[in-house]
């Protein structure tokens, strides 16, 4: 096991306030994005890039993901590859909720009539 | 095994195998584990995703939900990662008391934040007239956030566990989480009995009261040390984990 210096355990220390001001600030921040008049979608993409933010902040300084081995690394991104791909996965069944829910019955196309004669 | 391999296996530290490995296999086991756990809260939220952008009729999370409540929750959780980081900085300075006052601050944030939830879903089922089959909104609210519950409450345990192991040993950790368990599980019943949001904050306190005294009177040989911690570490990195996906949950059904 690598054994810390006072000096390293300090800086760490310091460290670990900075991240707790930022992870403070950021989650202030979701607070206020939330009653901007901007779009829904501006709102939910600002908030999932802050969320983001955060996550990778507690990865990075809390888990001490920045100071490990690649493969540690590796381990814990791969879940988050895996999750994005499971969204996309779903994404064509949206429209066939969308239709659940709302009882709707899809549009069958049909053949023009004949004209007449 | 080399003397020095044999000595550093007596204090409790697993040697390196390769560089592509970190230098403890708990650790590799813990990230595993918590990998396979991500799995699990990243299927859960692309189902609520799929449901809720498929539902036109879905409820405003901001109205039905209580924001300013919840925020305190993660406010209190990022406090209670804080405090753990401090713990294991504490335990690698040979700090043993401030390994354990740190613990137990970091075990009652857990416990506030189980007896917050409580309170919230109390309020909830009785006053709102949510539950879990009402519907899809009901459904996806309760089992995410009751997932990421039985996280915390497990983290209050394991954490516990540790504080025990730090006064004395496998007996301490024993005694120690069940007592924390017990406790957990009380101080969540009578909040949501009594309805009251300051009961939700004051029975996990005195939970950790309690767990407290139950370390202090067990007060022997701990275990952790400058050198050997990496027991510390691998439970800090439960609890992160537990935080970091509280982060996830709070925007994606809270905020969004």
């Amino acid at each position: 096991m690598t054994t810390h210096t006072p000096a390293q355990i300090a800086h760490e220390k310091r460290r670990y306030i900075q991240v707790f001001v930022w992870l403070t600030v950021l989650t202030g921040l979701e607070l206020g994005v939330i009653y901007t008049p901007l779009s829904k979608i501006a709102i939910g993409g600002m908030l999932i890039m802050l969320a983001g933010t955060k996550a990778a902040l507690v990865a990075a300084f809390y888990m001490h993901l920045a100071n490990e081995t690649r493969t540690l690394t590796w381990i814990a991104m791969t879940p988050a590859v895996l999750c994005v791909l499971l969204v996309f996965a779903l994404l064509p069944d949206l429209g066939a909720l969308t239709r659940a829910f709302t009882q709707a019955t899809p549009q069958v196309a049909t053949s023009a009539p004949p004209p007449p004669h | 095994m080399s003397h020095a391999a044999a000595a550093e296996h007596t204090m409790g530290v697993e040697p390196a195998e390769t560089p592509l490995t970190p230098e403890s296999w708990g650790k590799l086991g813990m990230w595993i584990f918590l990998a396979a756990d991500a799995m699990s809260f990243g299927g859960l939220l692309a189902a609520y995703g799929a449901l809720r952008y498929g539902d036109p009729g879905w409820p405003n999370p901001a109205q039905t939900l209580g924001i300013q409540l919840t925020a305190l929750m993660t406010f209190l959780l990022i406090c209670s990662s804080v405090t753990m980081v401090e713990a294991l900085a504490a335990i690698r300075e040979g700090n043993h008391a401030g390994l354990r006052k740190f613990l137990l601050l970091t075990i009652c944030g857990g416990a506030i934040f189980l007896g917050l939830q409580a309170y919230e879903w109390d309020h909830l089922l009785f006053h709102k007239g949510q539950s879990i089959t009402k519907n899809n909104f009901g459904a996806t609210f309760f089992i995410l956030t009751g997932f990421h519950g039985c996280h915390v409450f497990g983290g209050v345990c394991y954490l516990s566990a540790i504080l025990g192991r730090a006064v004395r040993g496998v007996s301490g950790a024993l005694i120690v989480g069940l007592t924390a368990a017990i406790g957990t599980i009380a101080a969540v019943y009578v909040t949501f009995q009594t309805e009251m949001l300051i009961v939700g904050i004051l029975a996990p306190v005195a939970m950790a009261a309690v767990v407290l005294a139950v370390a202090n009177a067990l007060r022997g040989e701990g275990v952790y040390s400058a050198h050997n911690n990496n027991e510390v570490e691998i439970g800090a990195l439960y609890w992160h984990f537990v935080d970091l996906i509280w982060i996830l949950v709070f925007t994606f059904v809270y905020l969004i």
